[in-house]
């Protein structure tokens, strides 16, 4: 740093006992004024509890099907209108009116401004397990009729609720992506510390494997992989195999990023000095050197979670990853992939507007907490 | 640091005050702002002083005095968020006609046809102030031909010569060599050529010797020095060591954020410091036949942050002989001692002295 | 330079063995012998094979010896005759088909590469130069977006709106007319009109990756010492950040090409399904799905070979440009 950013540097801490501060605290407070990514924590704590109460927060099962309702559109949910009754309601939504035609045989629905379908919270409905264990028939939102149809986001081609298996969707595609970047991480410290505490050839090899996997097109390479997972497998070991396999390239990023770190730290004076202080080798590593990037792994992996999401969602799509007992937001594009389903029914494209979100709210938490990780930055 | 060789160079130049032709510059009272997140820093607050012609003056302090900044000003080049709040900064050019630098528009082409020809900067990290993508001579080149108007062969030959003269060997060439296949010396070296290629009249060296070994430094102090014979430079040499000072000021300013404390020649300011903060730092450079047991006195606390200056006297917190009841309520202000001399603390105050002070109100801090 | 070029092409060599290796074991992986499924998609077809069929064709790949010998007679006939085997799916050899499809992957893949580098760099100099203006926020947020969709998702949306709003069908990459014309200028034209949409699909993901990478780079260099160093010399601001500060930048810049690549033509894969591009992604796909290996294997190693080279130029490109890679 030259003399010239030192006034400055020395201005940095908002608060101006620096030295009592500790790295955490210091990380959070500058993490803070991110308001962006600040907000985005929100959104993914958000989408993480959603999948996590799937069954709770969904009106319905992510199977549950009326063919009377095949692409029934979306019903937007009202506020304060009255009823067939006269009565006031504070949340409904309108029924459809269908009509067939004759010609193209084909059906169709309007939704009908006159028939209203109160909605509320806590509705009584199908009854579930909460995380397999307690049963309960509570959901957060539902129509106080349960035989009355609520589309919030339209209906399938089987007459399934576009929002309900969203929202189960989120729980595999989330999931993925902690369980795929967790063994990544495993692979990325394992080999990327290796590589950048020995040095010598055991780095050679490890720099080479990455460089290759990393020159080889990951969608081709997964679809192979993909493509060799037997059909009729039970779906909780596919669902661990394309994790597997998303990893396997996805580890190399975070093993550039622990080898970069321990290889600048190696030199560091402070290292050196806990070194000539007679630490032991797994003192040195553990107490000096990863707390020291850990706040920068925390970086890295939380912007790895919206690229596995991402390739997850791609495989499915493309019919080669997870299938259809199994419920993702891949899985659920892959209705959408032709045209004429599209130009019927658009709203199948909603289970992407859940993808974008969460991507967008990942990359912007990871890009915040990258930011604030770096005081120097 | 080094040793500082005090006693030859105290006999070495007698103390005189002659009368001095006009500067080549002068600062008053110069203010110097730069925003930050946390809100505005007062890096350079008032300071007063001259960069006479073929002398040195060396800007000392700590990092974060604000000396850079003060070096950096007299270019008009400050970091993007800062700017020259108040105060003059007069450069009298070639042809005797007085230019308010501070006032001219930093991105102009009159500041442009200052910078590199009439004043010229080296810097700290002979390693990062050269492009790692270009060679010597693509770097050197167009800087002599813009300013000076000559032929890219006239030009080339112009830069050989200023790479043959600090001491480059076979510079022909080494014109088509890369930085980094240039020691951190040599380096230094194709920094000062690129200076000086136009015949500078006043050289801002910022820290030029930090980054290199005892033994380079020594090299490069003693280019300098033969170079500013040579060509009748003015240098401005920003420091924080001692060491340097005494081997090449002609006069020191000690700085202390933001604000000069002690002016003088070298001899005064060695020989007789009279603020404690300069004395302070003297007392914390080794000296040699100091015997083995003494101790290295270190100065007490740290720099406070430019956020929360101390009221009063800047120093007070940090100073031993500070005076309970006066120095943390009263600005000492600045007290003149002699016509290139003066320091800021209320001890150095006498009867006859107080008339001069420059009045500041407690207020200001 | 020659030292450099000559161990990068090493490299490249070593890499593209490795590739060929990787992308045969993955075609094996499948179980069950190809010919088991082979035989049963002839016999579907009316015809039953012989044994003595089956024999030739266990002889002519080794499929009773090692998987290394297996592998051997892959190559050596890929390396040696242009023989990439046979596919089972079409009966027809490999290299019938594929070499159509890889050329358009190649030029679709291309163009995009251009389109990001001509819309990324200005757009991210703008960014750095001038941060925190308000363009800079909305590139930054746009550059968010176009990494968070992926590109079938707006490849989908996009032919949503054109067939919902403007009756196009934007799908394929030729009119009806031209699909099996000969190459003629009216046909050239004719993909020219159906290779913007792809293209503008394909390239917002690397755009946006490259805007952000162009940024940061020269918000890096801005500041550094040498930039002042132009500047205490007296350049313009102008003349100095196209000298100076952009033209260090451009080297990682350029690096990216790297990894653009392999990102591209993955991105290629699944978009030309979606918009049944004729390029190597559906047939990739219906390859590995009906288990026709040597198509499969054919394409993933031809893909990968692909952004291998790509890489391989993209280093001499930077060694060309930037001296300390060089002289190291």
């Amino acid at each position: 740093m030259t003399d010239l950013a030192a006034p400055i540097a020395a201005a940095v801490p908002a608060g101006r006992k620096l030295a009592e501060t500790g790295q955490w605290a210091l990380i959070f407070r500058r993490f803070r004024r991110h308001r962006l990514a600040y907000a985005s924590a929100f959104v993914v704590l958000g989408i993480y509890l959603v999948a996590l109460f799937a069954e709770f927060v969904a009106p319905f099962s992510a199977n549950t099907y009326n063919a009377r309702y095949t692409y029934g559109p979306p019903q937007p949910l009202q506020f304060f209108g009255r009823d067939a009754g006269g009565e006031l309601r504070f949340m409904y939504v309108n029924g459809y009116k269908m009509s067939f035609d004759p010609v193209a045989l084909k059906r169709s629905f309007v939704v009908d401004q006159n028939s209203v379908n109160p909605v509320v919270f806590f509705a009584r409905g199908e009854p579930y397990h909460l995380f397999g264990l307690i049963p309960w028939d509570r959901h957060l939102i539902g129509p106080a009729d349960p035989s009355q149809p609520m589309y919030l986001w339209g209906a399938d081609r089987l007459g399934r609720d576009v929002l309900s298996r969203t929202i189960h969707g989120a729980r595999i595609s989330m999931s993925i992506g902690l369980v795929g970047v967790a063994i990544s991480l495993f692979l990325g410290l394992l080999l990327g510390g290796m590589s950048g505490y020995y040095g010598g050839w055991i780095d050679e090899v490890v720099q080479r494997s990455i460089d290759f996997l990393k020159s080889i097109p990951t969608i081709p390479l997964w679809m192979g992989l993909a493509a060799a997972v037997p059909a009729n497998m039970d779906p909780l070991l596919v669902y661990l195999w394309i994790t597997i396999i998303l990893s396997l390239i996805g580890w190399t990023d975070l093993a550039r990023v622990v080898r970069g770190r321990f290889l600048s730290l190696r030199t560091e004076d402070f290292v050196l000095a806990a070194r000539l202080d007679g630490c032991s080798k797994q003192r040195v590593i553990w107490r000096h050197m990863v707390p020291s990037f850990t706040s920068h792994i925390v970086a890295s992996v939380t912007l790895a979670i919206p690229s596995m999401i991402l390739a997850e969602t791609a495989l499915s799509f493309l019919g080669i990853g997870l299938k259809d007992p199994v419920v993702s937001w891949g899985v659920l594009l892959k209705d959408a992939q032709s045209i004429l389903a599209l130009t019927t029914a658009p709203w199948l494209l909603a289970p992407g507007a859940a993808v974008v979100v969460a991507v967008l709210a990942l990359n912007f938490l990871g890009d915040g907490i990258r930011d604030a990780a770096d005081p120097y930055a | 640091m080094r040793p500082i060789p005090m006693l030859e160079r105290m006999s070495a130049l007698p103390v005189t005050a002659v009368a001095q032709p006009e500067p080549l510059v002068t600062v008053r009272d110069l203010k110097v702002q730069i925003g930050t997140d946390d809100g505005l820093v007062r890096a350079v607050d008032g300071v007063t002083f001259d960069v006479p012609r073929g002398r040195t003056l060396c800007l000392v302090g700590e990092s974060g005095s604000g000396k850079s900044i003060t070096g950096r000003a007299l270019m008009n080049l400050l970091p993007p968020s800062g700017r020259i709040a108040a105060g003059r900064i007069t450069y009298t050019d070639r042809a005797g006609e007085a230019i308010d630098i501070g006032a001219l528009d930093p991105r102009g082409r009159q500041i442009r046809g200052l910078r590199g020809k009439d004043i010229s900067l080296i810097s700290q990290e002979p390693m990062a102030a050269l492009s790692p993508v270009h060679t010597i001579g693509q770097q050197l080149v167009p800087v002599i031909r813009r300013h000076l108007g000559l032929s890219r062969r006239e030009a080339e030959a112009r830069a050989v010569e200023m790479l043959g003269r600090v001491g480059i060997p076979k510079p022909a060439e080494r014109l088509g060599n890369y930085p980094f296949e240039f020691s951190g010396g040599m380096r230094q070296r194709v920094c000062i050529a690129l200076a000086l290629s136009c015949q500078p009249r006043l050289l801002i060296a910022d820290e030029p010797t930090t980054a290199l070994d005892v033994t380079t430094q020594a090299n490069i102090i003693d280019l300098l020095q033969e170079l500013q014979r040579e060509y009748g430079l003015s240098i401005l040499f920003i420091t924080h060591d001692l060491g340097v000072v005494a081997e090449i000021a002609d006069d020191v300013a000690v700085m202390y954020l933001g604000r000069i404390v002690e002016r003088g020649t070298v001899d005064e300011i060695f020989a007789d410091p009279r603020h404690p903060y300069t004395q302070a730092l003297l007392k914390s450079v080794p000296r040699l036949g100091a015997g083995r047991h003494t101790r290295l006195a270190a100065i007490r606390g740290m720099v406070p942050s430019p956020f929360d200056r101390p009221a009063g006297c800047d120093f007070r917190p940090r100073c031993d002989l500070a005076i309970k009841g006066l120095c943390e309520i009263e600005d000492p202000g600045t007290i003149t001692l002699g016509p290139r001399r003066d320091v800021r603390c209320v001890l150095q105050r006498t009867p006859s002295t107080d008339s001069v002070v420059t009045e500041r109100s407690t207020s200001h801090a | 330079m020659l030292r450099y070029v000559l161990r990068r092409l090493v490299y490249t060599f070593a890499t593209l063995a490795a590739v060929s290796v990787v992308a045969f074991l993955v075609i094996q992986l499948p179980p069950g012998d190809f010919l088991t499924s082979f035989s049963a998609k002839f016999a579907e077809q009316g015809g039953a094979l012989d044994s003595d069929a089956l024999t030739a064709l266990k002889l002519r790949y080794g499929l009773d010896q090692p998987w290394y010998v297996q592998y051997w007679l892959w190559i050596s006939g890929i390396l040696f005759r242009g023989d990439f085997g046979e596919s089972f799916e079409w009966n027809k050899p490999v290299s019938e088909l594929m070499w159509d499809r890889f050329g358009m992957t190649v030029l679709l893949s291309g163009i995009t590469l251009i389109v990001t580098w001509i819309v990324a760099l200005p757009i991210g100099i703008y960014s750095a130069v001038r941060r925190y203006s308000w363009l800079d926020y909305v590139v930054t947020f746009l550059g968010f977006l176009g990494l968070a969709v992926p590109s079938f998702l707006l490849a989908l949306a996009l032919m949503y709106v054109f067939s919902r709003y403007f009756g196009m069908s934007v799908s394929g990459l030729f009119s009806p007319a031209y699909v099996n014309a000969e190459w003629s200028l009216a046909k050239v034209g004719d993909l020219a009109m159906h290779l913007w949409l792809p293209v503008f699909v394909l390239a917002t993901h690397g755009t946006a990756a490259l805007i952000r990478v162009m940024r940061a780079n020269l918000i890096d260099e801005l500041y550094k010492p040498y930039v002042q160093t132009a500047r205490a010399n007296g350049l313009g601001e102008m003349e100095l950040l196209f000298k100076y500060p952009v033209r260090v930048a451009l080297n990682p810049f350029i690096s990216t090409i790297g990894w653009v690549l392999p990102n591209l033509v993955s991105g290629a894969i699944v978009t030309s399904v979606v918009m049944s591009l004729p390029t190597a992604g559906p047939l990739l796909l219906s390859a590995l799905l009906a288990q026709d290996m040597y198509l499969a294997g054919s394409f993933i190693l031809m893909l990968s070979a692909l952004t291998v080279i790509g890489t391989l130029i993209s280093d001499l490109l930077l060694a060309w440009l930037d001296p300390r890679v060089r002289y190291a």
